[in-house]
């Protein structure tokens, strides 16, 4: 069984990003990037799969600009067998990803593809489900326990208020839940052996698949902030103003 | 053209969301049909105001639906609406990206503002930023915030129509669900919520401390991704970017610093209230009212002054 593991390249969720001075789009000039956290648990689970003997084979593909080589490498060093970088015109959305994923899973014959549940820059949760129709296949999204017997997968995926368990016949689509493991560190010898590995190029704008963005971002700003809080100095006190002031509580 | 929505699955009556996204569908000025699935009281959401039409589609796979039967029920009903939109939970968010698929479409997740007939706000980078987000004109497939919109009225008379349902796939099948339950009211929608963070340093402190406090305001439990991944709240209580999204009145934040994938979840609370030893922990600044104090002095303190006041 190979899987297709789709890693996004982000800014690292600790930094603070900002609007672009004339508001067209995000300023992510010199800042942090990293793998998409959801992917590394997608990733980690992979992996584990095959050194377990389950999958043979781990593919990890991303698509973007030639930065996202550095995350292939990083993706290798942490356990993928392979990489392919999708060398992709500037922007693409989620259905056009889909689609060039849906390329990818076909040729390599794939029998399951892993996705994270939503990329942290743009919060769309979209891809994986979209996918998973492209192909016909069926999808577990949110996926936070993973076990696999012949070509059943039986997953625990996470829903408002609760956990549903389902099961799925493969070749399926599974997006990653933080809490589907713990992924490991990349080590330094790990990262220098990967540093070697050739990768794969895709030539996107080839494949002849409509990529033209269906979303377009028109403007970014800063959300209005919140109104200048207070500080109190005692519970008496802020239960006071909670009462009288804000009348939230009775 | 009008605009269908796709109703929260409701154990009984309306979910609070399904009245806040019937609002939301009105900004096309088209008539809103509704549809609901499974064993859900079609008549009730036939009283939601300014639905023309509630069609039911009532098929046993349809009860606890998986992603792939609400796609292909949508997709087949797609040609004759403009507009597909819902609420932005799980039901929504695991099937309408299929739907957008399969029509070639794309769609716009957790819209906060419409500003056109195919213009959204909505936020990105963990809230940290708001983007305008135009999609191709054509059917727009979209979910809403749904906080952010007025609960539409109980008091319409729509029509009701049974619909077929296309027949299970079998591939995908749901075996099993767990529901926090109990009698707390639901985060998502309550109106004073009560948060717990990394410092409650056990399951057992995490609720010897909040629960007397979330009792005495009635409120929802919620928590930080450290209290979750530490074991002492369950997965489903998780606030924030990654978790649920709550627009409480009064939010309390009780030892808990404040990330910004957390606070991406609480902002359109009417009144955050933080209480923090570290007065420069970033929830600090955000709070409309800050304490500083050790949460264990602190919380059993409002506890006490809410009882006797309560009883005097
Ligand atoms: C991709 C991604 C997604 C994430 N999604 C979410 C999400 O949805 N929701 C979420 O919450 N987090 C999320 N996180 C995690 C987030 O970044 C923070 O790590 C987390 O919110 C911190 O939790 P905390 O505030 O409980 O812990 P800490 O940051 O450790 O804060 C503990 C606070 O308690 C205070 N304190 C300690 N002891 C006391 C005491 N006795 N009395 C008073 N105050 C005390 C300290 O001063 C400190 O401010 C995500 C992270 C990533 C990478
Ligand atoms: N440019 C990309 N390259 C590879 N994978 C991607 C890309 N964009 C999105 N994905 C995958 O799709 C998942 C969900 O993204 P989204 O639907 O944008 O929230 C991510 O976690 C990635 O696994």
């Amino acid at each position: 069984m190979r899987i297709i593991v789709s890693i996004k390249r982000v800014v690292d969720h600790n930094v603070q990003v900002r609007p672009r001075s004339d508001g067209s789009d995000v300023d992510t000039s010199g800042v942090r990037m990293v793998i998409n956290p959801f992917d590394e648990n997608a990733l980690e689970e992979a992996v584990r799969l095959r050194e377990r003997g389950i999958a043979s084979e781990v593919v990890v593909v991303s698509f973007g600009d030639a930065t996202v080589q550095e995350s292939l490498r990083q993706a290798i060093a942490l356990g993928a067998n392979r990489a392919i970088w999708g060398q992709a015109p500037a922007a693409l959305d989620q259905l056009a990803v889909a689609k060039l994923l849906r390329h990818v899973a076909q040729r390599e014959e794939a029998s399951l593809v892993m996705l994270g549940k939503q990329a942290i820059d743009e919060d769309a949760g979209q891809t994986a489900q979209m996918l998973a129709a492209l192909l016909d296949w069926p999808q577990a999204v949110a996926v936070s326990e993973l076990a696999v017997d012949g070509d059943t997968l039986y997953v625990t995926r996470e829903v408002d208020g609760g956990s549903e368990s389902l099961e799925i016949r493969l070749p399926a689509v599974v997006s990653a839940d933080l809490r589907l493991n713990a992924p490991r560190f990349v080590k330094l010898p790990d990262l220098m052996k990967a540093k070697r590995q050739t990768i794969e190029t895709l030539d996107c704008a080839a494949l002849g698949i409509d990529l033209s963005p269906r979303l377009q971002r028109a403007r970014v700003e800063t959300p209005p902030p919140r109104p200048a809080g207070q500080r109190v100095g005692s519970v008496a006190e802020l239960i006071a103003k909670l009462r009288n002031d804000a009348q939230v509580i009775a | 053209m009008s605009v269908l929505v796709l109703a929260d699955i409701a154990a009984s009556g309306v979910a609070l969301a399904t009245r806040q996204a019937v609002s939301a569908a009105q900004h096309w000025g088209q008539p809103v049909d509704l549809l609901v699935l499974g064993g859900t009281d079609a008549a009730a959401h036939a009283q939601i105001a300014g639905v023309r039409r509630v069609l039911h589609a009532d098929a046993p796979q349809l009860a606890q639906p998986v992603a792939e039967e609400v796609a292909r029920l949508l997709n087949g009903l797609a040609g004759d609406y403009a507009v597909i939109l819902a609420a932005h939970g799980s039901l929504a968010r695991n099937a309408l990206p299929r739907v957008a698929a399969l029509r070639d479409v794309g769609m716009v997740s957790e819209a906060v503002g419409l500003l056109g007939p195919n213009s959204y706000q909505r936020p990105i980078y963990a809230g940290n930023l708001l983007a305008t987000v135009d999609n191709r004109p054509g059917l727009q497939i979209l979910t809403v915030r749904a906080s952010r919109f007025e609960a539409a009225a109980l008091d319409g008379q729509a029509e009701c129509a049974a619909i077929a349902a296309p027949a299970a796939d079998g591939r995908s099948r749901l075996t099993g669900q767990k529901t926090a339950g109990g009698e707390r009211p639901e985060l998502g929608s309550a109106r004073v919520v009560v948060s717990g963070g990394r410092s409650l340093g056990s399951a057992e402190r995490f609720h010897a401390c909040l629960t007397p406090l979330a009792d005495r305001l009635g409120a929802a439990i919620g928590a930080t991704r450290a209290a979750v991944d530490s074991g002492y709240a369950p997965n489903e209580w998780q606030v924030g970017q990654t978790g649920t999204v709550v627009a409480p009145d009064l939010y309390i934040a009780v030892g808990l610093s404040g990330a910004l994938q957390h606070t991406a979840g609480i902002k359109d609370s009417r009144v955050i209230v933080a209480i923090n030893q570290d007065p420069e922990a970033p929830i600090m600044q955000l709070a409309d009212y800050s304490l500083v104090a050790d949460i264990f002095d602190a919380v059993p303190e409002l506890v006490r002054h809410l009882q006797t006041e309560a009883t005097a």
